[in-house]
């Protein structure tokens, strides 16, 4: 089996997430970056197919140079092969340019390698959540594609993918080549190991340049809601709180 | 792994709190090991009334306890630092939170196997059971290693893991259930507001996020907030966060299958800098390889915006695979383990790697508990309740972690990151105790510099400043006096047979030394008698042109400092300490200062140049220049006079520290240089050379048996022990007084002694030199360990050689039973013995010139 994973870097936040100044991208200056979750998800059950069904997982990404650091994380954890479309605006690239640029470099790694009987993509990414990327490649593509999925299997030169909905399970049945956005909890994704990450390092990435052009949805600004905080008020330890709860509970009308 | 570390943390806020205290008696920052540790202590002492605050949520507010890897080696060389860790490790097993698996480390050079030697020598120091390992031994303990590519161990069974969240948890409990102590954790502080205090700013409140807090004492155990914190008060806490990288790698079927949490020793790959602790099933990695990652206070996240901890930084793989590559080498199977949690954990760097303890220089009541692993945690809460309840602690002398041992050049950003850097990488290292620093220099350099740069100086810093420690221009003496040289390379390390001869010729001949980096304090007024006398233990109320030398002392009686002080006027001293102390010395003084502006105090170190000028013709040099009388009757040893020295304003002072006649000569700081050069100008008839602080601080200084603080002189030790207690005792009073009474009324169980080593030879045959860096063992014949009455050990104090004797001096304090002169010792030397002698013992100790004769020619 050629399956491509579509991964994305994004920052790894604390519970509370900073804006800088301008509004216009999430401040990442006390923070690392990971793979989307879905993503991570996504590449697990890539590497669990070929170990299955044998082939390879070309990992791809968009993003700046530093997203290397994610292909070889996907090294270390079952990627085979790297691909980084390299935007170094400083902005990530709107869905339509991400799009197109992913839809790009499918043409060209197909042309030299053969067609991928299975793009995955996470269900969204973790910061922006557009919901768009998998299914603006799948259609430009010509290929079918089911979101929110959480559940594989290979029938033959088929696919069974499967997703939860109110009340049950929906299992479609794809021809390949075919397109599949994944969801967080499909599987459990391992850890790299030491060695596997030690290996990563020597990866080959193949870095490609795009002139695709920017789509139409524009950022205006990020805007961070005001915090829901419910304010706890200790009222004492032990029996000299009782007289405050009572006061308390009179103060509500409870009492 | 950078990718397994979101988490998703709910927004906490801590409740808000209708009994916040509006005053207390002391208000403790941070809930960490120290933090948590010195509430409960100080509540067993007699605080009743005492705050702990924390930012973050309890047990683990997120600083560096929380990701701490809680494993304990106790044997160290520095014995501030064993005191502490082993205080530590009682305190833990009292609690039941300690877990002894052993811990050995491993040597995969030559050089690493010797300093293993070094290692067991502090390990019969200070009693802990360590022994050596062949690479088959280490595999019998721990069958995983790859025994082939070591070539031994260093086992201690007494290495432990312990639960410092617990510890602490427990710890502030005690204190909460005696009544003495309020917690409030999710707490922010946002100032720490002063008022005036005796003689400098004094903390009167905390501000915080939840109120305001009036109180007395304010401590910092802050870890790496320290610095931020301490300067809302405007004081310095000098230190610096810095990364250790760590890795939980797992599991391994070799560590489930113990069921246990720690089921084998713990590995130290000392020569990469890298340890391996079993947690369960797994291992975690940690390194002190990786290059320095230095970060700034205010670039630490809070504890809302923080992925993990605020202390837990984002793992940056790219510095930590060469110690993957090298984990695997030395457990094989770790490659195959998943990295489940991996962190650029912050910790805590001083300049000088030490902790930060003790009251601020700037503000009044303001301490800091910092820069504290956790194999030191409760010791150091112990040691500064003590601190803060009796004035001085009784665990250990910590003048080496005093924060009050920084210069002012010493405390800013550049000099703290500068030193981490450098130092970081050394903390596995193999570290020389002459060992010179590289970065900072020539910061702070007296005013003869040029000269003795030209002359081939090779500079020690001291105290900061750039001090000649011997002249390769005076190479030729060497040959001339058939000086020894060294055959073991760490013997000669930071080393030059030049020292032995310029203290030969400085006998037979006449020396200068450049003594500017001596530290200069003038005190004056009204009530100046009152307070010198106050401070010092020997009379001061002498004629003007007189001298003292005395201990300076703690409340308890043990020694603070020794120093030297001239009576300039009949209102003004002079009080002239060492550069290493300077810094304590002078908190110490103005700390006490009259609070009614009836004494000023002054630090003119910079202001004053002081040289030495030494030897049997250096009477006849230096009245080559004057047209003053400086024979011993017209100006007697221990006086000092104004003297013009070729048209050139000095104040002369005839003492010798090195044994020999001659003066120390001060002039203001602008007329060093030409002084220096009208004294070698001159100096040439009499054969006169530059010498190093090596001869006057320790050959010249050994000869004479004169004790140097820090060395001999420590809080653990009285005047009557290091045989510095006069016939007298003077009538005023003064601080330690009542404990000083009290020792020269009983026996001392130990006292200061001077050994000569009868043969150096080592077992390879070539002679050895042990170094006196305090480690080493003084040793019944037998060789035991010699312990005196009050449980303290008898190790080497200062080791030098005696080239005007002819023999190696130690000295050392022995019980008094061993004191007598002929008694025949041991003493241990990277793992080797050696015989000494008892040659003196008491007040005098001198084994060159006994009768002072020639510094009183």
């Amino acid at each position: 089996m050629r399956i491509l994973v579509c991964v994305k870097r994004v920052p790894a936040p604390g519970s509370r997430i900073n804006v800088t100044e301008d509004g216009l991208s999430v401040d990442t200056a006390h923070l690392g970056f990971t793979t989307s979750p879905h993503e991570e998800c996504a590449l697990e059950e890539a590497a669990q197919l070929i170990e299955e069904h044998g082939g390879s997982v070309c990992v791809l990404t968009v993003g700046p140079a530093e997203a290397e650091e994610q292909l070889r994380y996907a090294a270390s954890v079952g990627g085979t092969d790297f691909s980084l479309v390299l935007n170094d605006t400083g902005q990530d690239w709107d869905p339509q340019q991400t799009a197109a640029s992913i839809g790009e470099a499918v043409h060209q790694l197909e042309a030299e390698t053969g067609i991928f009987d299975l793009i995955l993509f996470g269900n969204e990414s973790a910061d922006a959540g557009g919901y768009q990327v998998g299914v603006r490649v799948a259609v430009a593509l010509n290929r079918p594609i089911v979101n929110g999925i959480k559940g594989i299997e290979v029938e033959g030169e088929s696919l069974a993918a499967s997703r939860e909905v109110d009340g049950g399970i929906e299992v479609y049945s794809l021809p390949t080549p075919a397109v599949l956005g994944i969801k967080e909890g499909i599987n459990l994704p391992r850890y790299p190991t030491m060695k596997g990450r030690l290996a990563s390092k020597k990866a080959e990435i193949q870095t490609t340049e795009t002139k695709v052009p920017a789509g139409t949805q524009r950022l205006v600004r990020l805007h961070r809601p005001e915090e829901k905080v419910t304010e706890t008020e200790v009222l004492g330890d032990g029996p000299e709180a009782a007289t405050k709860i009572v006061d308390l509970l009179d103060e509500l009308g409870v009492l | 792994m950078a990718g397994r570390l979101d988490r998703a943390v709910e927004s906490k806020r801590g409740p808000r709190v209708s009994d916040f205290p509006k005053e207390a008696q002391c208000v403790v920052i941070g809930a960490g090991i120290v933090g948590n540790c010195l509430v409960s202590h100080l509540s067993e002492m007699g605080w009743e009334d005492i705050v702990l605050l924390d930012k973050g949520p309890l047990p683990n507010p997120g600083g560096s306890t929380g990701h701490a890897s809680n494993f304990i080696f106790p044997v160290d060389h520095s014995k501030e630092i064993v005191d502490l860790t082993l205080e530590s490790q009682r305190q833990y097993e009292e609690m039941g939170l300690q877990n002894t698996c052993g811990g050995i480390e491993v040597a995969r050079t030559q050089e690493r196997m010797e300093e293993f030697k070094r290692r067991m020598t502090s390990a019969k120091c200070w009693g802990i059971h360590s022994s050596l390992l062949t690479p088959s031994e280490v595999k019998e303990l721990v069958p995983f290693v790859s025994e082939d590519i070591i070539l031994g161990g260093f086992y201690t069974p007494s290495v432990s893991a312990v639960d410092s969240l617990e510890t602490g948890t427990q710890m502030r409990k005690k204190a909460q259930e005696a009544g003495h102590l309020a917690v409030f954790a999710n707490t922010e502080v946002l100032d720490i507001e002063t008022a005036e205090g005796r003689n400098k700013p004094r903390v009167s409140a905390v501000v915080t996020d939840k109120g305001r807090i009036e109180c007395e004492t304010v401590v910092v155990a802050c870890g790496v907030w320290s610095p931020r914190i301490a300067e809302m008060a405007g004081a310095t806490i000098p230190l610096t966060p810095a990364v250790h990288q760590m890795a939980d790698v797992g599991p391994f079927d070799v560590l489930v299958e113990t069921q246990q949490e720690l089921a084998y020793p713990i590995v130290r790959d000392m020569d990469t800098f890298c340890y391996e602790r079993q947690t369960a099933g797994s291992m975690e990695v940690g390194s002190y390889a990786h290059r320095p990652i230095l970060h700034r206070v205010e670039d630490i996240p809070s504890n809302d915006e923080a992925a993990l901890s605020p202390t837990e930084m984002p793992f940056t793989a790219d510095d930590f695979d060469q110690q993957m590559e090298e984990a695997i080498e030395l457990m094989e199977f770790l490659g195959d383990g998943e990295i489940k949690y991996a962190i650029n954990g912050l910790l805590s760097l001083t300049p000088d790697a030490n902790p930060v303890l003790g009251p601020t220089v700037e503000v009044e009541n303001l301490w800091s508990a910092a820069a504290v692993w956790i194999k030191e945690g409760p010791g150091v809460g112990r040691l500064m309740a003590e601190w803060m309840t009796y004035g001085y602690p009784h665990v250990t002398d910590p003048h080496g972690a005093d924060v009050t041992r920084f210069y002012p050049q010493q405390r800013n950003v550049h000099h703290i990151e500068a030193r981490a850097e450098e130092h970081f990488n050394k903390t596995y290292g193999i570290v020389h105790p002459r060992e010179q620093w590289a970065t900072r220099r020539n910061v702070t350099n007296g005013p003869l510099k040029a000269r003795t740069d030209a002359l081939g100086a090779f500079y020690f810093e001291a105290g900061g400043w750039e001090r000649p420690h011997w002249y390769e221009s005076n190479a030729d003496l060497v040959e001339q006096y058939d000086i020894e040289s060294r055959e073991h390379e760490w013997d000669s390390r930071w080393w030059t047979p030049i020292s032995d001869a310029e203290h030969l010729h400085m006998r037979e001949h006449a020396a200068i030394v450049d003594l500017s980096a001596f530290q200069i304090f003038e005190v004056s007024g009204p009530g100046v008698l009152d307070y010198i006398e106050r401070m010092v233990v020997n009379k001061c109320d002498l004629t003007v042109g007189s001298s003292i030398y005395t201990p300076v002392l703690n409340q308890s009686g043990g020694f603070r400092s020794d120093l030297t002080i001239l009576r300039l006027a009949t209102d003004r001293f002079r009080i002239i300490t060492g550069a290493f102390d300077g810094g304590r010395d002078e908190y110490w003084f103005r700390e006490n200062l009259p609070g009614d502006g009836s004494v000023q105090f002054e630090n003119r170190t910079n202001a004053v140049c002081t040289l030495g000028v030494w030897g049997p013709r250096s009477i006849e040099l230096l009245s080559s220049l004057t047209e003053d009388d400086l024979s011993q009757d017209a100006f007697p040893y221990g006086s000092h006079q104004e003297v013009l020295i070729s048209g050139i304003p000095t104040e002369m002072f005839r003492v010798s520290y090195v044994g020999d006649a001659g003066f120390e000569v001060y002039t203001p700081m602008q007329h060093g240089l030409a002084l220096w050069d009208a004294i070698i100008e001159a100096g040439s008839s009499v054969k006169l050379r530059p010498v190093g602080a090596a001869v006057y601080g320790t050959s010249g200084r050994l000869e004479k048996g004169y004790r140097l603080m820090g060395s001999e002189l420590e809080d653990e030790y009285t005047p009557v022990e290091s045989g510095l207690a006069r016939p007298k005792v003077k009538a005023a009073d003064f601080i330690g007084k009542e404990a000083y009474l009290a020792a020269r009324n009983e026996e001392p169980c130990a006292q200061l002694c001077v050994l000569t080593v009868e043969d150096l030879t080592c077992e390879a045959g070539y002679r050895r030199f042990p170094m006196g860096a305090g480690n080493e063992p003084i040793l019944t014949p037998n060789g035991d360990r010699i312990v005196d009455a009050k449980g303290r050990v008898s190790r080497v104090t200062t080791a030098g050689n005696a080239p005007s004797v002819g023999q190696y001096l130690l000295m050392a304090y022995l019980p008094s039973e061993l004191c007598e002169v002929g008694t025949q010792l041991q003493v241990m030397y990277q793992n080797e013995h050696y015989p000494v002698t008892v040659a003196a013992s008491g007040a005098n100790l001198a084994l060159f010139d006994p009768n002072n004769e020639r510094m009183k020619a």
